[in-house]
């Protein structure tokens, strides 16, 4: 049984098809990337995975684990073990980074019947974390986000997901708004939660992020269809010949 | 959508303290005139100063309810109040004066039990003495004899009349006088009990002080009267709460708060107000209408005001400070909310006076529902205030599209060196935050909850640790069922 297994997924946004029938099987211990043009369905399949409610499911089904995802609440999917770093992390005004996390890790702790952290065990672990992507230990006391540059955000995903550890980690658009130093702190740190009983999903739509991170499967996501599969050589393909050489097939899939 | 069910859940919870307790009552007959005022003193039986000043403040307001001269220019709405209606009198009855806990009537202590305010000796919260005011007179008053070591007075109004007249005489009026505005002199008419607080020179009070308010008879007002006297260098932390039970009718509260610094004193006040706040279709609740006042009189003398409304159907109530001293500070912090039918009209009144005064005023109103949150804040720097400071931020934070939120500052400057900040912001719970949170496994509510004690946070932190507990705890209760 894989991980995570989609079939045929059709997902709707103001009755506007985005996702139009997504099959994909990620199994544990491999590292996906999803490839695509903009507008193709990339941040919507992630969302959809996270179980935003902005979506509506038409058809089709998900399996997390064995286990129905689509039926589970967000809070379900991320206690069941998803993760999803925000391509657009959010700001949350007078709550510290570190209060915030530790609430998360004991409801997710708690949800699996295990004991919870206080703040005395919690700390060493997440000031670990913070140090393998080079954060200042400032932020474990500022509020969480605000303020932060757009590579500090996205540093503090990572540093959300090592804390969390995730099964299933979905990381939509990491990679956008990174300069080429925080980019490479940041494929560290993915780097570094790889083991044979997770698997991490790369939404992404530039290929550069796959030279520090190189993923097991590629695959190509066109006009809300997976169009086209392959190993990592699938990605500098594409970044030679750009999505239109993959178009035909989508026309072909479309028809 | 789930967004809106969780806020709905959230602001759908119950009141808690609703009971009622059945104790015999010792009420006076509905209604108000002079003999009415007269008895109110004959039974507490006070000096003469203390029922001319009654008498006065009584004659006052009569004229004020003749004409009609109630404030009319506050954002709530509301039928006319029937003052010959309301029973203003009302107390548990005992022996008057209970000499120890053991002459308390079991069913009124076990009232502050349910209430989580236990009053036994062995249960006291360690390091904070409790003055419990039940309807309308102090039922018990804890750890009186440890602060009397350190020379604090810390007492029931109608103890302090009786024990400490010449303190009363100087202070009571002082700050708010009888005829300062209609629900001020209605009160100082009718006051029945209260807090009574004297911190001698050079004396840090060893402890916090508290006070309890509960409202129980049916159609009873309560009026309670606090005075505070921190005499130079001195300094006390003082805590105020209060509930009521469900009642269909509405019940009004009208109290006065007077608070003096003398020279290089400080106090600091704080409240969580979570009186009876009407049901989901706004039927019942207490009217709120409270006035608060501090005067800094002395140099470097400091005052600040912390108050976290959640409850009343009704709050009208303009914690203030007026700093005569040079050098003096006050402060005015505040979180209130608003859910469905309720409505807040509060704020504050910095009056600066003396050279190098400073005030801070730190506002955050939260509407849900059909709430609607008002803040008024008067900044006013007299002439002679030379080198004055103030900072005021009002922040609204909405939930849902069927509540309100409105701001009214008023700036006044007469002295050309003053420096003035105002900040304001209005902002949304985001479902971008509620499900940022929820994806890393909150639920609804407590994502809810959270970016809400965010949003309070600078109040939170003035408040002492397990008033701050408390607050965190009553923002989620009132807010259940209400994002929406």
């Amino acid at each position: 049984m894989s991980l995570l297994e989609i079939k045929n997924l059709h997902a709707n946004v103001n009755n506007h098809e985005i996702l139009k029938g997504v099959d994909l099987a990620v199994n544990a211990g491999e590292v996906h990337s999803i490839m695509g043009p903009n507008g193709s369905g990339k941040s919507t399949l992630a969302q959809v995975l996270a179980r935003r409610e902005t979506y509506q499911i038409t058809e089709g089904q998900v399996l997390l684990n064995g286990k129905d995802l689509l039926a589970m609440k967000p809070e379900e999917a991320a206690c069941e073990g998803l993760f999803m770093a925000f391509q657009y992390p959010v700001e949350i005004p007078g709550i510290s980074n570190a209060y915030f996390l530790r609430a998360a890790l004991n409801a997710i702790r708690k949800y699996r019947g295990l004991e919870e952290l206080d703040a005395m065990d919690f700390l060493p672990l997440l000031k670990e974390k913070m140090r393998l992507l080079e954060m200042d230990e400032r932020f474990l006391s500022r509020p969480v986000n605000e303020g932060f540059s757009g590579g500090e955000k996205k540093r503090n995903e990572i540093v959300q997901m090592a804390v969390l550890e995730p099964k299933m980690a979905i990381l939509d658009e990491t990679d956008s708004g990174l300069d080429i130093d925080a980019l490479k702190i940041v494929a560290k740190g993915v780097e570094a939660m790889r083991s044979p009983e997770r698997a991490i999903l790369l939404v992404t739509h530039y290929q550069r992020l796959l030279n520090y991170i190189v993923p097991d499967y590629v695959h190509v996501l066109v006009n809300g269809k997976i169009v086209k599969s392959g190993g990592a050589e699938l990605a500098l393909e594409l970044e030679e010949k750009g999505y239109g050489w993959t178009e035909p097939a989508a026309a072909t899939a479309s028809r | 959508m789930t967004t809106v069910n969780t806020i709905q859940d959230l602001a759908n919870q119950e009141y808690k303290w609703g009971f009622v307790t059945s104790v015999e009552d010792d009420q006076l007959p509905k209604g108000l005139n002079e003999d009415i005022v007269r008895q109110i003193s004959a039974k507490k039986h006070e000096p003469e100063f203390m029922l001319d000043w009654r008498l006065k403040a009584y004659r006052h307001w009569a004229a004020l309810e003749k004409a009609h001269a109630e404030p009319k220019w506050a954002n709530v709405k509301f039928p006319a109040i029937d003052y010959q209606d309301i029973v203003y009198y009302s107390a548990p009855k005992q022996k008057p004066g209970p000499k120890s806990l053991s002459e308390i009537d079991p069913e009124v202590l076990r009232t502050y039990d349910r209430l989580g305010i236990p009053l036994l000796e062995q249960q006291k919260l360690a390091g904070i003495a409790v003055d419990a005011v039940f309807d309308s007179v102090s039922v018990a008053t804890t750890f009186k004899e440890k602060l009397a070591e350190s020379g604090v007075i810390f007492c029931s109004f109608s103890e302090a009349v009786q024990n400490h007249p010449e303190l009363v005489k100087k202070y009571l009026g002082s700050v708010v006088p009888y005829a300062d505005n209609f629900y001020a002199s209605l009160n100082s008419a009718v006051f029945s009990d209260g807090s009574f607080v004297y911190v001698p020179k050079g004396v840090r009070c060893p402890m916090e002080l508290s006070t309890y308010f509960r409202i129980n008879a049916a159609q009873t007002g309560q009026f309670e009267r606090t005075l505070i006297v921190a005499d130079e260098g001195a300094y006390v932390s003082y805590l105020e709460g209060c509930t009521a039970p469900i009642r269909d009718e509405n019940q009004l509260h009208a109290a006065v708060v007077e608070l003096v610094a003398l020279d290089n004193a400080t106090i600091k006040y704080s409240t969580v107000q979570n009186w009876y706040p009407g049901d989901k279709e706004g039927r019942g609740g207490i009217y709120n209408f409270v006035t608060k006042r501090g005067k800094c009189l002395g140099r470097n003398s400091k005052i600040s005001w912390t108050q976290v409304e959640t409850g009343s159907a009704i709050t009208w109530k303009y914690p203030s400070c007026i700093l005569m001293g040079d050098n003096s500070v006050g402060e005015f912090y505040s979180v209130a909310l608003t859910n469905n039918y309720q409505q807040a009209d509060t704020g504050t009144k910095m009056i600066h006076i003396g050279k190098n005064t400073t005030s801070t005023v730190v506002s955050k109103g939260i509407s849900a529902g059909h709430g609607q949150n008002t803040y008024r804040g008067q900044v006013k720097i007299l002439k002679g205030a030379t080198a004055a400071r103030n900072y005021t931020q009002c922040d609204s934070l909405l939930i849902g599209d069927k509540c309100g939120a409105h701001t009214f500052p008023y700036i006044e400057v007469k002295n050309a060196t003053a420096r003035m900040e105002h900040e304001a912001s209005t902002s949304k719970i985001g479902e971008d935050q509620i499900f940022y949170l929820r994806q890393r496994g909150l639920t609804g509510e407590e994502a809810v909850s959270m970016i809400i004690n965010g949003f309070c946070r600078q109040v939170f932190r003035e408040l002492p640790m397990e008033f701050a507990v408390e607050a965190q705890k009553l923002l989620g209760i009132s807010l259940e069922g209400s994002v929406g």
